[in-house]
């Protein structure tokens, strides 16, 4: 018994010195460590190149500039060092990367993956660790009920509902004014994104009083839209409601503009926001409907962009760069607030405090932003203009659309 | 006789070594370990009945994607083992029906037909979903820790060579090495061949679908596109080349050192892991034609040579 104690007693001397060598070489760290495990080859590496990797890069080159994180806690600034892996859009990589940043790169933070399938599947392992989880390249209408299972994530592109119900929020408010009739043709891609969200109108829109005349799905990869159009145009509908991929997006306009199919609302998905469709269809554009938006009086976002086109000769899209952005701006000023390299605080920092972004001020609620970033915008003169949530800067939709030009 | 039994030993031991393998091992060494196990078990499933009857299959992943899609669609509502017994009976009915369409045809047919019927059933689900369940992408939240899915590959290893090593030494095994070899003769000798190959095309199917079952809980969300993966597919034909399809451990020769390489390349590489992979199979093909088993054997049989006069 005597000699069992003994040995207790020296263990835990040599854990408490092993304990003392393991903060006296955290207090004096030659660098902090970022991961991250992202799609740089397979389907999902065109959206990771132009939404995050250029952010990740942006980011870590700025901070470095200033000299790093700013630590209170030892009072200097520390670099950062950046690990990075492809993922090849595969969620047993993904999930597997994710743990060799952990467990054996040892990184102090981690960003996350693009994309909602690959954010929910590195979810379990970000929260086993403790990890900030800032995904901003995931719309999931689980986002509520997620943020309550892995408190550690933040779900900052929200849900489809969110989206969805501005619109009709929108279309009902136009609707009233007599400006629209209640009829509402809708196309939706079959994948994901239009899914969810037609889905999610076929409740919101009747819900504000708005009904549905015209509702079909294509497959990815669809070229020729023109009998959808056809069968829209002859719906009746004055609000023409599509949901669809960069390429449709595109052939769309292209399209309607040769079948002169010029409706009073017109609202088409992913692509409207890319620098590419002003590029294309120039004046055109006037009135058409999207997700995502820019303030026009907001000197943050315009500065952001600007540096984004000098850092890697291209701009940003007008949805989630800017919140990824905004999120690790907030990440960082979390770090710096909390002085040290304790995950736990700096969670609980992100989910109550309010942080100073390029999107303004943003304060968290229920891990989600809420009115922080336009939900959806429109071409007005040029400018592709915030027109949904109402907040600080908001700008009145334009009904109806003008006719297409020659 | 005294062969077999120290061969049933020296198995049992090494599984009862590696089920303490999550009490040591770190969350990126188990996580590396059950990537090991679900390509063993794929890669050895696929050489039950790839390996005697030399017909290339690339369809693995079809049914790994149905073992995936049932617990997507069943793990939240129904108890564990019966979600795994419903995944067995779909994937072996699946199997079973296209057995029997398809197990006539021979040679390059079969490759390709199997490379469709991935793609078939994912487009099938695809427009189930998108049309009738009006979702894309399934959340899978079922409390199954890594250890426990470790664990359960494990298991699923242990049977997969346990029913390998009896087919081997069973009539049906005999009749499937015998068609391999020459199909002609084999239907002279009265073998009734496509009743053997469903058979074990089937068998084979039962477990790529119970793997997948076991391994969907790692990824939390699904959707066709990554349960009905292709790479898959490709990857556990790869491996189980390499090890060498003639016999029932070579798969393993393979997997194990080509998972390490992936994870390797990968993080040492992550820029150039395409172009390392590909001149690392140029150079598998050229080198090791045979795969290892077939290194290993020549090099025993000169040792033997050598050793005789």
């Amino acid at each position: 018994m005597q000699r069992m104690s003994g040995l207790i007693r020296a263990a835990s001397v040599a854990a408490c010195l092993a304990l003392a060598a393991g903060t006296a070489s955290a207090q004096e760290p030659k660098s902090i460590k970022i991961g991250y495990a992202i799609s740089k080859t397979g389907p999902n590496a065109g959206g990771a190149n132009i939404t995050q990797i250029p952010n990740y890069q942006m980011w870590v080159k700025e901070v470095n500039d200033k000299g790093g994180l700013m630590l209170k806690s030892i009072g200097k600034r520390v670099p950062i060092e950046v690990i990075e892996y492809d993922d090849r859009s595969n969620s047993e990589e993904a999930v597997r990367a994710v743990e060799r940043l952990v467990t054996q790169d040892k990184v102090d933070l981690l960003f996350p993956p693009w994309g909602t399938g690959l954010n929910l599947a590195v979810g379990p392992v970000f929260n086993k660790y403790g990890y900030p989880q800032l995904a901003f390249s995931a719309v999931t209408d689980r986002a509520p009920e997620l943020a309550k299972r892995w408190p550690n994530s933040f779900w900052f592109l929200g849900t489809s509902q969110m989206y969805v119900g501005a619109l009709a929020d929108l279309l009902a408010k136009q609707q009233k004014v007599g400006k629209i009739n209640a009829n509402v043709a809708m196309i939706s891609i079959a994948d994901g994104f239009g899914i969810d969200l037609s889905k999610a109108a076929r409740e919101a829109l009747p819900k504000a009083g708005m009904k549905l005349v015209y509702d079909k799905s294509y497959p990815i990869g669809t070229q020729d839209l023109s009998p959808l159009i056809a069968e829209a145009q002859r719906s009746g509908a004055d609000t023409f409601v599509a949901f669809s991929y960069p390429p449709d997006t595109v052939a769309l306009t292209d399209q309607a503009k040769v079948a002169s199919f010029s409706p009073k609302v017109m609202f088409l998905g992913v692509g409207v926001g890319f620098p590419l469709y002003p590029g294309k269809f120039g004046a055109n554009t006037e009135g058409v409907m999207s997700l995502g938006g820019l303030s026009k009086d907001n000197a943050g976002t315009a500065e952001y962009r600007k540096k984004h086109n000098a850092m890697h000769g291209r701009d940003p899209d007008y949805w989630g760069s800017q919140v990824g952005y905004a999120s690790l701006q907030m990440l960082q000023q979390a770090v710096e607030r909390v002085g040290k390299i304790d995950r736990p605080a700096i969670i609980k920092e992100l989910q109550t405090g309010t942080f100073d972004t390029v999107l303004g001020k943003i304060k968290l609620e229920g891990n989600m932003p809420k009115d922080a970033f336009w939900v959806l915008g429109q071409w007005q003169n040029g400018f592709y203009t915030g027109v949904a949530p109402q907040r600080p800067g908001v700008a009145e939709l334009i009904v109806p659309k003008p006719a297409w030009k020659p | 006789m005294r062969r077999g039994a120290v061969i049933v030993a020296i198995a049992a031991l090494a599984l009862g070594l590696l089920a303490f393998v999550p009490w040591i091992a770190d969350g990126y060494q188990l996580s590396l370990a059950i990537g090991i196990l679900n390509y063993a078990v794929l890669a050895t499933a696929w050489t039950l009945f790839s390996g005697p009857t030399r017909y290339v299959s690339l369809a693995t992943v079809a049914f790994f994607g149905i073992g995936a899609y049932t617990v997507a669609v069943l793990g939240e509502v129904l108890a564990w083992p019966v979600v795994l017994l419903i995944a067995l009976g779909t994937g072996s009915v699946v199997a079973l029906v296209v057995g029997f369409a398809t197990l006539r045809l021979s040679g390059v047919y079969f490759v390709i037909f199997t490379f469709g019927l991935a793609e078939l059933i994912r487009q099938v689900v695809t427009w189930f979903e998108v049309n009738v369940t009006r979702t894309l992408g399934r959340y899978v939240f079922v409390d199954i820790s890594q250890e426990q899915i470790y664990w359960q590959l494990l298991g699923l290893t242990a049977l997969v060579f346990g029913a390998g090593y009896a087919i081997r030494r069973s009539r049906l095994g005999l009749a499937l090495r015998v068609i391999g070899d020459d199909e002609v003769v084999a239907r002279h000798l009265g073998i009734g061949t496509t009743a053997a190959k469903v058979a074990l095309f089937t068998f084979s199917a039962g477990f790529m679908t119970l793997c997948g079952a076991i391994m969907a809980p790692r990824w939390t969300y699904i959707d066709p596109a990554i349960a009905f993966n292709p790479v898959v597919s490709f990857q556990v034909l790869i491996m189980a080349l390499l090890g060498g399809a003639h016999r029932l451990y070579g798969p393993l020769l393979g997997v194990i050192p080509l998972t390490l390489l992936f994870e390797f390349l990968l993080a040492r590489f992550p820029n150039h892991f395409s172009i390392l992979i590909g001149l690392a199979f140029m150079a598998i093909v050229y080198a090791i034609p045979r795969g290892i088993t077939g290194l290993v054997e020549q090099a025993s049989a000169r040792l033997r040579r050598g050793a005789a006069p």
